[in-house]
């Protein structure tokens, strides 16, 4: 890849522990394995059924690949065209390159409102530049008023899914949750869902009428008209959308659709690889603030640039956060999303974490995957994780001086590129395993047994013929 | 017709039962089967690992290999899938033009056994006597990469006598991945453990598929269970008879 000086790597909740180790430990919890088990085959299903009943979905994914591939391409133009249009209407427009110019940028924009707590609507961009936790260095509060979002605040936990944030947790956790971490609520709470959404209601309710000052993102950004929009089910973002004097949104820069037409493609591929719905309850699309109203758009890198120089893994900036590859991937079923380290866990988090720090600072990332590929065949934008898994896993290896695994793989291509040195490998071979039969053969051995040596090779078997 | 057969080295080197099954099976059919002598591996262990500049001599020497082979199949879906997926790129990554047309040449004539007989002998029947229950697991290279659809399940319902049970959850991966089984052993471990359970609750007595590694992780693991359940290649059953 080719990085330019100034290009800068994304810093935030980028990463994590190793995964292999943060995996186990997450493997270890029951609890954890059969609520992401039945949250994701659940959701499976949905998407299946919504997804299949389009005639055109191929096309659908088609168009929705190529759109964003062209706003990839003229990103530079896309953006100037963008603060254009958000300045002729009234919006102040900011540039932040990485978590900690975003954060300085929004902390300055909230301390100048003069009060101490912020509402939130759900947004992955916050999340990853951790926003919240800055908000705290300086006194301010930021309510999250997302359910499942509330729900990781309240519980000081992290969230373990793009959609949905607390999908590690059951109902009866849940209310343990709001019993220690929702102030004045009802001790006698049950874990009925009514009874859960009500109290969460009732707490947020009291929160949209007297906070002044909201934090968005956007699920897309129209440059044409300088638009943003918020897709959401619950219709808690709109309220924060809408009742607030100063609304501040804080937006990747790749969020970007050229126009209004190509939202059309959007709003149907999101939904259905996202919630499994035909249509989401709540869209909203605001263009410039309304009367009486301030509003700021903090336009992020955070290493996206730095993505976009690299032509074999830009498409990872095609994703619109739906989760359909979470969902779908047997490792993230099993381990969750805290395994990843990042805000954006699953496979496009295995692909895009490591784009955004530099594999440097996620080595392990692009190995947390066994390339089954079911990834790419749900990809709403046709993402091919996989293969960019691979080419991720050569940058790591190549960033890397000698290791043992290198140093086998080197010998072990010498033996393979010649027929000859192969076939006295394999002569050597059957003695290793015999003697592996004693000798257990770690991270094999754990689990499964090792077949029985053969007799002779399939090459003796068929000289001999 | 005059097949070459690429072997693998997984099969080659432990597996060569399955080499075995695939020739006779194919020389039952009436075909001529060679195995160029100049074969080792395709290099797919690298490239996945992230290894693809050491793959080159690899791939070169694959490509080499089969270059006067009229069709070349693999009772592998994996390694099929990388040589038709993945050799053309690499070796154009690398700089090399030329070996990346000669190896986009190779891709066209490689055929997963499975695709060969239905596609390109067209026949789904194949004559197999196999009186056992039997389930079939469609591993990740040979659904998603090479798209082999039914094919294996067409030639499997064509077998006399063989009572085949749908597993649960067929298309999910079995964890194995490669360096993946290693490098994250656990997670590999808990995916494995889910696959056997599909695997033991259709109460087959052989689990079969088109790809030897996958084999080698499900069956060792139902062999730590003293399971009693055989894993067998495609072509070993299919090369059964009477």
């Amino acid at each position: 890849m080719t990085t330019f000086l100034g290009m800068p790597a994304g810093g935030g909740n980028l990463t994590g522990e190793p995964f292999p180790k943060a995996a186990r430990e997450a493997l270890g919890n029951a609890q954890l394995r059969r609520n992401l088990a039945k949250a994701t085959s659940t959701i499976r299903a949905k998407r299946a059924n919504v997804v299949g009943e389009l005639p055109d979905w191929a096309q659908l994914r088609a168009a929705g690949a190529a759109i964003k591939d062209e706003v990839l391409a003229d990103l530079d133009e896309h953006l100037v065209r963008f603060e254009e249009a958000l300045t002729s209407r009234g919006t102040r427009v900011h540039w932040a390159r990485d978590a900690e110019e975003a954060n300085r940028i929004v902390c300055d924009l909230v301390r100048a409102t003069g009060t101490r707590e912020v509402i939130k609507v759900k947004s992955m961009a916050t999340v990853e530049i951790g926003v919240n936790e800055a908000l705290a260095g300086i006194g301010v509060h930021a309510v999250e008023t997302d359910l499942a979002e509330l729900i990781v605040q309240l519980g000081d936990d992290r969230s373990s899914h793009i959609l949905v944030p607390a999908i590690h947790r059951n109902r009866a956790e849940i209310r343990e949750v709001f019993r220690r971490g929702m102030p004045g609520v009802d001790p006698g709470l049950t874990d009925d869902p009514r009874a859960l959404a009500e109290a969460a209601r009732k707490h947020l309710r009291q929160k949209f009428m007297t906070v002044d000052v909201a934090i968005s993102g956007a699920n897309f950004a129209v440059a044409e008209t300088g638009s943003l929009v918020v897709v959401e089910s619950e219709g808690n973002g709109r309220m924060c959308l809408t009742l607030p004097r100063t609304l501040i949104s804080v937006v990747g820069i790749e969020k970007l659709v050229p126009s209004w037409r190509d939202l059309e493609v959007f709003l149907q591929l999101l939904p259905r690889s996202s919630t499994g719905e035909r249509m989401n309850p709540y869209t909203s699309v605001w263009t410039g603030p309304t009367e009486g109203q301030t509003s700021h758009v903090v336009l992020v890198d955070n290493g996206r640039t730095a993505t976009l120089a690299d032509p074999d893994g830009r498409a990872a900036l095609r994703c619109i956060r739906c989760s359909a590859c979470l969902n779908s991937c047997p490792v993230y079923e099993r381990t969750g999303g805290h395994a990843y380290g990042s805000t954006y866990p699953g496979p496009i988090g295995a692909v895009l974490s490591p784009q955004l720090t530099g594999v440097d600072r996620n080595p392990t990332l692009p190995f947390a995957s066994s390339l089954c590929g079911v990834c790419y065949d749900v990809c709403p934008v046709a993402i091919d994780i996989p293969s960019m898994l691979v080419h991720l896993r050569e940058r790591v290896v190549s960033a890397k001086r000698t290791t043992p695994e290198s140093t086998a793989m080197r010998a072990l291509a010498w033996a393979m590129s010649d027929a000859r040195r192969w076939r006295r490998l394999l002569g050597l071979g059957r003695f290793g395993r015999v003697a592996s039969r004693h000798v257990p053969l770690p991270g094999w051995s754990t689990a499964r047994d090792l077949p029985e040596p053969p007799k002779e090779t399939f090459r003796d078997w068929w000289g001999s013929r | 017709m005059r097949v070459a057969l690429f072997v693998t080295c997984l099969v080659d080197g432990l597996f060569p039962d399955v080499g075995k099954a695939t020739v006779r099976l194919l020389e039952r059919l009436g075909h001529e089967v060679v195995v160029p002598s100049a074969q080792t591996c395709c290099g797919q262990m690298h490239i996945n690992t992230g290894y693809a500049g050491q793959a080159m001599p690899v791939i070169r020497n694959h490509v080499e290999a089969f270059e006067g082979a009229d069709v070349i199949v693999a009772p592998s879906g994996s390694c099929a899938g990388s040589v038709r997926h993945q050799h053309a790129d690499v070796a154009r990554a690398h700089g090399d033009a030329t070996l990346a047309e000669a190896a986009a040449g190779t891709a066209e004539r490689t055929y997963e056994l499975s695709e060969f007989l239905v596609d390109v002998l067209g026949v789904t029947d194949v004559g197999a006597y196999f009186p056992h229950r039997v389930t079939y697991h469609p591993t990740c290279h040979s659904l998603r990469v090479l798209d082999v659809r039914d094919r294996p399940l067409r030639l499997l319902r064509a077998v006399e006598g063989i009572d085949l049970v749908e597993l649960p959850s067929a298309e999910t991966c079995c964890g194995f991945g490669g360096t993946f089984a290693l490098k994250n052993a656990d997670t590999s471990t808990a995916m494995l453990g889910d696959k056997m359970s599909a695997v033991l609750s259709t109460k087959a007595g052989v689990v079969t598929a088109g790809d030897s590694s996958c084999l080698m992780h499900i069956g060792g693991g139902l062999s730590r269970l003293r399971s009693g359940v055989r894993p067998l290649h495609l072509a070993q059953i299919l090369e059964q008879t009477r």
